[in-house]
């Protein structure tokens, strides 16, 4: 595949990560910050996004399951999540950490179990379209392309 | 002291998270800031050389407001939720050092709580960023190490007592001005996803890309 399909293919699908609101105008202030001499940055943030997000995730399924539930410590993990997610620009990630939060205030055990799949689900997927994404760029680079710069404003 | 080249500047950035370290780090690097980062408040006060007994002996001798020209900090940005010490009890404890309170405090937070802002604004804040942080907020730094700056240079030449009569009330006006300035910006600030998505879809298209790299030409 010729470079120049490659970027394009690329522009759609970070696209269509904005327009099914995966991602928000955070992950654009990350690719900004990333330069020459900087190449990686994208990458690494997101990738301390990742093995956070998954000790989270691992850390507030194991809270739920005691037979007394700390939702105060819960609390507290869902509300680094939220952090994480919108400082990497992870929208429904950052939103379903919304909705656990308010469960969690409630102390309604129901909710909490069910906001936890759903946030495994928006995070496994962001994680997957991301990986791909960055797949994308790497063969863009290896085939001799620069990532193209997307303007958008919010 | 003189006033060093805007390049050296020198913010320390306090964070417990990992992620947000590094990107305040980069955030201020790009905006061509010195940058030391810290993830904690007593880090940072340990880096600042400050003691406990800075407060509690105002009379002992190592604490003449000239001990603030041995810190090589120019502005503190803080994170306001954090284990152990806050953003908030790191702000207290700078105002109250009499070596460290001439440094500019900007706190950080990704909660919009009108009473957490006014009571850091209260407290001597210079500012306080909703996170994530943008390069845009940035630009709201400069001003206040210029401020503090020359102010330091003013108190060298005025008589000290009338200076500092008059630059407290000046600095209670300021205060107030800003905490109503501040209002009005975050009144201002659309919720989160509301414009945001239109805003995107119109200004997301593929034409209007560049190539990331100045040098090289990228045909999409």
């Amino acid at each position: 595949m010729e470079v120049g399909q490659m970027q394009r293919q690329w522009v759609d699908y970070t696209k269509s990560l904005f327009l099914e609101g995966l991602l928000d105008g955070q992950f654009l202030q990350l690719q900004q910050l990333q330069d020459e001499s900087n190449p990686d940055f994208v990458v690494e943030v997101v990738s301390l996004f990742f093995d956070d997000s998954e000790k989270l995730l691992n850390d507030i399924t194991r809270a739920l399951e005691q037979p007394s539930v700390d939702f105060k410590k819960i609390g507290a993990h869902v509300h680094q999540f939220k952090g994480s997610s919108s400082s990497v620009g992870a929208q429904r990630v950052k939103n379903g950490c919304i909705a656990f939060r308010n469960f969690c205030e409630e102390q309604n055990i129901d909710g909490c179990v069910r906001c936890l799949q759903q946030l495994k689900q928006e995070y496994y997927l962001v994680k997957n379209k991301l990986k791909t994404l960055f797949a994308m760029e790497q063969q863009i680079v290896a085939a001799g392309g620069s990532i193209p710069m997307l303007e958008i404003s919010f | 002291m003189g006033m060093p080249a805007d390049s050296q500047f020198h913010v320390l950035a306090v964070d417990d998270s990992l992620i947000d370290r590094k990107l305040i780090e980069r955030l201020l690097k790009t905006s061509s800031y010195q940058v030391t980062t810290v993830d904690s408040g007593s880090k940072a006060l340990e880096f600042l050389g400050f003691y406990e007994d800075d407060q509690s002996n105002p009379d002992s001798p190592s604490v003449s407001s000239n001990n603030q020209q041995e810190v090589d900090v120019n502005l503190i940005i803080t994170d306001y939720c954090m284990p152990g010490m806050t953003g908030y009890d790191l702000l207290r404890k700078i105002k109250e050092s009499s070596s460290l309170k001439n440094i500019p405090v900007v706190i950080m937070s990704s909660e919009n709580v009108p009473s957490r802002i006014n009571r850091c604004l209260e407290e001597g804040a210079e500012e306080f960023f909703l996170k994530p942080v943008r390069l845009s907020d940035l630009n709201r730094l400069r001003p206040h190490i210029i401020k503090t700056k020359s102010k330091d240079q003013n108190q060298e030449i005025h008589d000290e007592q009338t200076s500092q009569k008059s630059e407290s009330s000046e600095i209670k006006q300021e205060q107030q001005e800003r905490v109503h300035h501040l209002h009005q910006q975050l009144q201002q600030s659309p919720p989160p996803n509301s414009n945001k998505r239109k805003t995107m879809e119109e200004g997301l298209s593929p034409d209007r890309t560049r190539p990331r790299y100045s040098g090289i030409t990228t045909v999409v």
